[in-house]
């Protein structure tokens, strides 16, 4: 059925298939890379407004480098005054990464958190997305409550039969406060 | 063999799944509720059938020895495709499959396929075959994921009817197994009847 194979043709075949293939590639990517930006930055945008304040204007992206680890970070102002950042951080959970967006206002309280990503078992540690576990981070206090679970000596609710995705939450939770301390001694040291 | 013929055999006679008994890791990984089972399945559909129609177009061009690769290369410029489209029109249900879109180049129904079918057949034929196919195998993985997310988050295409959780097990592995075993038994009770 098939032409009889030579190095010839096997060579431009294979040749021929593979420019083919790679144009229309390139195509679909020319046409499709847009829209992807716009659905990430969509979704960061949504991740942004859940966990900060009211604002106005555009969120101003930057990154810090703390420990020799860099965190992404968004920083949201309302009426020329900074009125919160959004920072990105993470830690290793039960089926992987657990990915945070934090909110922290401006006089060092934790406004809201949101899952960004995360592969934990479903049914279990996948319930740190639900409001149950993920609200007691609302208007948490750093300086007032510790950000460990119970049984570590903190004051997080795990989720039950879930301690290490409530621990890795916790975990990154504390990270973004870190980082939010590090960002404003930067911007003292600035001044 | 009619067109007809050709599509409804995916379906019944040849189901990927509960009769020939193949791309088993996606079926189990991806059916944790009926919508995502359902994405896997119209996922693995469109490759199929437009990598059957450019297979069967293609190979009375393709040396014998080197068919294999050619296909597989056929074969991921559509799954890539179908990525790209996916990342950018329905971001949340490819966040949800993940890994696993990616991995429809390895299916084996897929280079199945083209291996039995699509390289012998004409265009019309082969792209008839891959919808069968690809059907057969949206069904299955519906269904599967139907029981699962019933049984296991008692809610059904997202819809929840009872309060609280589920048998846990049949969203994770395990319960994939459990219920993809009892599947393919009352599969073949009903269609043991109905054949013979």
């Amino acid at each position: 059925m098939a032409v009889q194979s030579s190095f010839k043709n096997m060579t431009l075949c294979l040749f021929a298939v593979c420019i083919v293939s790679s144009a229309l590639l390139a195509a679909v990517y020319a046409v499709t890379e847009e829209p992807i930006a716009e659905a990430e930055h969509a979704k960061t945008v949504r991740a942004i407004a859940v966990v900060v304040p009211e604002f106005d204007g555009e969120p101003v992206a930057d990154t810090i480098e703390v420990a020799g680890k860099k965190y992404p970070y968004y920083i949201v102002s309302k009426d020329g005054e900074p009125a919160g950042y959004a920072i990105t951080s993470s830690a290793s959970g039960y089926g992987g990464p657990v990915k945070l967006m934090v909110g922290v206002t401006a006089d060092r309280v934790i406004y809201n958190t949101t899952v960004l990503s995360q592969s934990e078992t479903p049914g279990l540690g996948a319930k740190c997305t639900e409001p149950a576990f993920a609200d007691q981070f609302k208007e948490w206090n750093p300086a007032e409550k510790t950000l460990k679970v119970k049984k570590d000596g903190g004051d997080v609710d795990a989720i039950t039969a879930s301690t290490i995705t409530s621990r890795a939450y916790a975990v990154a939770v504390e990270t973004a406060v870190a980082v939010y301390d590090a960002i404003v001694a930067e911007n003292n040291k600035g001044e | 063999m009619g067109k007809f013929q050709l599509i409804t055999k995916g379906l019944v006679k040849e189901n990927p799944t509960f009769v020939l008994l193949l791309g088993m890791c996606p079926t189990l990984a991806t059916t944790t509720s009926a919508i995502n089972g359902m994405s896997m399945g119209l996922a693995t559909l469109f490759v199929l059938v437009l990598s059957n129609m450019a297979i069967s177009a293609t190979a009375p061009y393709i040396p014998d020895k080197v068919r294999i690769p050619a296909y597989i290369v056929i074969i991921a410029a559509f799954v890539t495709i179908l990525q790209l489209v996916m990342q950018a029109f329905t971001p949340d249900i490819y966040e949800t499959l993940g890994l696993f879109i990616p991995l429809i180049v390895v299916n084996c129904i897929v280079l199945g396929r083209a291996e039995a079918f699509a390289n012998k057949n004409s265009v019309v034929d082969s792209a008839c075959d891959g919808l069968g196919i690809g059907l057969g195998f949206t069904l299955a993985l519906t269904i599967l994921g139907l029981v699962r997310e019933i049984l296991g988050s008692g809610s059904a295409f997202g819809f929840k009817f009872i309060s609280g959780d589920g048998i846990l097990v049949f969203v994770l592995a395990p319960g994939a197994f459990m219920a993809l075993a009892y599947l393919i038994v009352l599969f073949k009770k009903v269609t043991a009847k109905k054949g013979e």
